[in-house]
């Protein structure tokens, strides 16, 4: 029932979105990232792990790595990786913070206080400090631990803008009538509240999609990468470092990957935020 | 667009005073009129009403009078001549010069127009500085008078006041004390007394009057109630859709309106002195670019014929000084005010309680908001709970429908005793009490089809699923007189009048036997309010609705309820059948009430 509740305003939302020449520029720019991280590995010259010659040699577009490996093929290999990792992290913050901060906001009271206060310790904690002692503390952590923990230190940011966003819905006539007719609060919650929270809360996720991905290239470039002889962005720029004054390639386009995709997501972003705040009727 | 006018009339253009000629604005974007052809003149001394519904242009014309035109909006045509000179051709430092110094401005809402961190006599002594009027110790000093002279306390203590610390009457006579402190020789208002209470209404209109006439200083006010226009205007306009279809001395347009639509708008009213089948008006107001050809009003007017459709008619003089857009106008007939009076509710009817309220008590956390109020509502019979703001009238409506539950005393329903909140009171007793919201805009959940929303009742208590519930919406919205056409629409393309309908259809499609309506239509044009009050009225002797009306207006009451409990600071300060009560009432607050309430009657 929600989902229906929900579905006729999602595609004129869209379509006003794609009316916005920012959020356009940023999906298309988006999707091509995407594109290029799903099918590049299909049209690689290398292997994910070949050597295609001697370390930091120029053989091939941008050269080759501390390995020998060919640069290129492993861009085009390394994407996939960061992508799925931050997208799930980023969904998985999400939902967990928008559970907490819509159940704080619809609750009120203790709940709301008890909540937001264990809330506020969790935000006093640095997001990739929590990730790293859990990190150094696993011997071999997979991909699932990265993404659980990149998620997790997204929740509680989440859960305040939810929080803030539901509060000035909770209090609206419509909840309160549903109330008087007494609906079941989960009903409430998902028919009543969520759906008009839909536009500022896809622009957080959008926000979030973009911290993931720093997130996770930056645990990759400390050395925290699921697989450490797989082929992940941020972490090519940790293996390749000591070579940039003779094979800068091997470290720049990686970042300029990271760099083009988060710049893209947070246009997309920015596009949904105007967006949503416009067309509160 | 403008029609040959054949009186080539008051060219003697008066000494003070302003004169508005073939004004028009129009949208930036498209080449739509706003409002257009406006004619008006302000006499010095004068207090000029300029009435109209929600979408009539009537504060678009307010504002072009100081050379103003909101954003998306530009004057497009016409001349606005204050002593001669046109404010419109100024160049815009002569035109900042004048905006507060010759012709003053007063918002609807005082509080946003006032610094909130800055001080009362600071504030009306920087005013001054900043048109280098007076020096710093005439300035106080004019500061003070201009306070007295809006009845306001002028030691020391007021003006180290801050905003927040006046009540909403006080800040709208420090609004007016503002605008008559660089003596202007022209006053506009838009619409200042609107969410104020009767009685700080009678003050503040009473004060802005005496003002005017003793300062000689012409003012357009502008608003949508007819009421207050009758006790403090000399002239009246009355404009619709983007026109004034109606210009005329005050008493002319109460005792003899001629255009259908001023008529139908008195019609809408309620009076103080004996109820009325209040009617409505069929329709909407139509925007900018969707008005209809010819004159504007055809399409909802009784007496619309082919001619009408035509072409736009001209303003005719019908009276000296009385002048009316309608081409029909003599063959329309005469008006008359009581056409619509009906009998008053019979006191002495039989009564079957259904609701009893008894030694109700209401706290906010600490605070004890009601005090002590005992009151019941018989079958198919309508209560209005009336007072002023703060008078709790809407806390004992909230705690009667369970969405307040911090309250002690009983409601019984049919006897038995209600839980406190909704959600601890059975299905059924949810089911057949009913709440409706005062503000439309917020009380419907934009996400939703109305579809959606009337039907969820219906699932929600079992009384009607799928094509069966589909059906039954359909049949609620043609008795609230909604089109079916709309089933699928999300509420926020609907009007507010068309969103309270939705709400009562909402409302009803629980089948209940007790609604409570909590001001529901104040939020609403007269119009409007008036084709609601017929459609519960219609509900009441049909269905046999019990209704809880609240209200802050009592000549609505008089139409619409039996029996009243007048509410003072959470207190039944007097109750009994509304004729009683209204005709002869034996309390001084209530006394008060009704003297400073605004009639036409």
């Amino acid at each position: 029932m929600s989902a229906t509740a929900s579905a006729p305003a999602a595609p004129s939302f869209l379509r006003r979105a794609m009316n916005q020449k920012r959020f356009a520029f940023g999906f298309v720019v988006t999707l091509l990232v995407v594109a290029f991280a799903i099918f590049a590995p299909f049209f690689s010259p290398y292997g994910e792990q070949e050597t295609a010659g001697s370390p930091y040699s120029k053989a091939g577009l941008f050269g080759t790595d501390y390995l020998g490996q060919d640069v290129l093929s492993r861009l085009m290999h390394g994407g996939q990786g960061v992508l799925v990792i931050s997208v799930l992290a980023t969904l998985l913050g999400m939902v967990l913070g928008i559970l907490i901060g819509v159940v704080a906001a619809y609750a009120g009271g203790w709940w709301d206080e008890v909540l937001m206060r264990f809330n506020d310790v969790l935000l006093a904690f640095p997001q990739i400090l929590l990730a790293l002692v859990v990190l150094t503390a696993l011997q071999n952590p997979s991909a699932w631990v990265i993404v659980v923990l990149v998620g997790a230190s997204h929740a509680p940011r989440v859960a305040r803008v939810a929080r803030g966003v539901a509060l000035g819905i909770v209090s609206r006539d419509f909840v309160v009538a549903a109330e008087a007719l007494g609906e079941k609060r989960s009903r409430v919650i998902l028919a009543e509240v969520l759906p008009n929270m839909v536009g500022p809360l896809l622009a957080e996720a959008g926000l979030r999609l973009t911290y993931s991905i720093g997130l996770v290239a930056a645990l990759g470039f400390l050395g925290f990468a699921a697989d450490p002889g797989a082929a992940n962005w941020g972490q090519m720029m940790n293996e390749n470092r000591l070579g940039l004054a003779t094979q800068p390639w091997a470290v720049l386009a990686p970042v300029l990957m990271i760099a083009i995709f988060t710049i893209a997501t947070n246009l997309m972003a920015d596009g949904l935020a105007q967006i949503s705040q416009r067309g509160e009727d | 667009m403008t029609a040959t006018r054949p009186d080539a009339k008051q060219q003697e253009t008066p000494r003070g005073g302003l004169v508005v000629e073939d004004l028009g604005v129009m949208l930036t974007g498209r080449p739509v009129d706003v409002v257009d052809d406006i004619d008006l003149v302000l006499h010095p001394g004068e207090v000029v009403g300029l009435v109209g519904e929600s979408g009539s242009g009537k504060t678009t014309v307010g504002t072009s009078l100081l050379g103003y035109a909101r954003a998306g909006a530009l004057i497009s045509a016409g001349k606005v001549l204050l002593e001669g000179r046109d404010v419109l051709k100024m160049p815009w430092k002569e035109v900042r010069q004048i905006r507060g110094e010759e012709i003053a401005y007063v918002p609807q809402d005082p509080a946003s127009a006032l610094n909130p961190s800055i001080r009362i006599g600071k504030q009306l002594v920087e005013l001054q500085e900043l048109r280098g009027v007076g020096t710093a110790e005439s300035r106080l000093q004019a500061a003070r008078e201009g306070l007295a002279e809006v009845g306001l306390p002028n030691d020391d203590e007021f003006l180290r006041r801050y905003a927040h610390q006046l009540s909403g009457g006080q800040v709208q006579r420090v609004a007016l004390a503002m605008a008559f402190l660089p003596k202007p020789k022209v006053l506009v208002l838009d619409e200042p007394t609107t969410g104020l209470d009767v009685t700080t209404q009678k003050m503040v209109l009473d004060t802005m009057a005496a003002l005017c006439r003793s300062h000689g200083v012409s003012a357009l006010y502008v608003t949508h109630d007819l009421a207050v226009v009758a006790n403090i205007a000399d002239r009246v306009a009355v404009m619709y859709a983007g026109q004034v279809v109606e210009l005329g001395p005050k008493d002319t347009i109460f005792a003899n309106p001629s255009h259908p639509y001023t008529r139908a708008l008195l019609d809408s009213i309620p009076h103080l002195s004996h109820a009325r089948a209040l009617r409505g008006i069929p329709g909407r107001t139509p925007a900018p670019g969707a008005r209809p050809e010819g004159c504007r009003f055809n399409d909802r007017c009784a007496y619309a014929q082919d001619k009408c459709r035509q072409q736009v008619p001209p303003l005719l003089t019908v009276a000296p000084d009385h002048e009316v857009r309608c081409v029909r106008v003599d063959e329309i007939g005469a008006w008359d005010i009581n056409l619509g009076t009906v009998p008053d509710a019979d006191p002495d009817k039989a009564r079957d309680v259904i609701l009893s309220v008894e030694g109700l008590d209401v706290f906010y956390g600490r605070k004890h908001i009601v005090h002590d109020v005992t009151f019941d509502v018989a079958k198919g019979e309508v209560v209005a709970l009336v007072g002023e703001s703060g008078s709790g009238k809407t806390t004992i409506s909230r705690s009667v429908g369970g969405l307040h539950k911090e309250w002690t005393g009983t409601i019984a329903f049919e006897g038995r005793s209600l839980a406190t909140s909704a959600r601890k009171r059975s299905a059924e007793d949810r089911r057949r009490v009913q709440y409706i919201f005062q503000n439309p805009y917020l009380s419907l959940n934009p996400r939703l089809t109305i579809e959606q929303i009337i039907k969820r009742p219906m699932e929600l208590f079992g009384l009607a699923k799928g094509k069966d519930a589909t059906d039954r919406v359909v049949e609620l919205m043609e008795q609230v007189a909604l089109g079916s056409g709309m089933l699928h629409y999300q509420a926020s393309r609907l009007s507010g009048g068309e969103r309270q309908r939705v709400a009562i259809a909402r409302a009803l499609a629980a089948e209940p036997d007790v609604m409570i309506c909590d001001e529901i239509t104040s939020a609403l044009d007269v119009s409007v309010q008036g084709s609601i009050v017929s459609l519960l009225e219609g509900l009441r002797q049909q269905r046999g609705i019990s209704m809880l009306f609240v209200t802050h207006n009592l000549a609505l009451v008089r139409s619409i309820a039996a029996r009243v409990q007048i509410l003072q600071a959470g207190r039944v300060v007097e109750s009994g059948s509304v004729v009683e009560v209204m005709d002869d009432p034996r309390e001084e607050y209530t006394r008060k009430l009704l003297s400073n309430s605004p009639r036409i009657d």
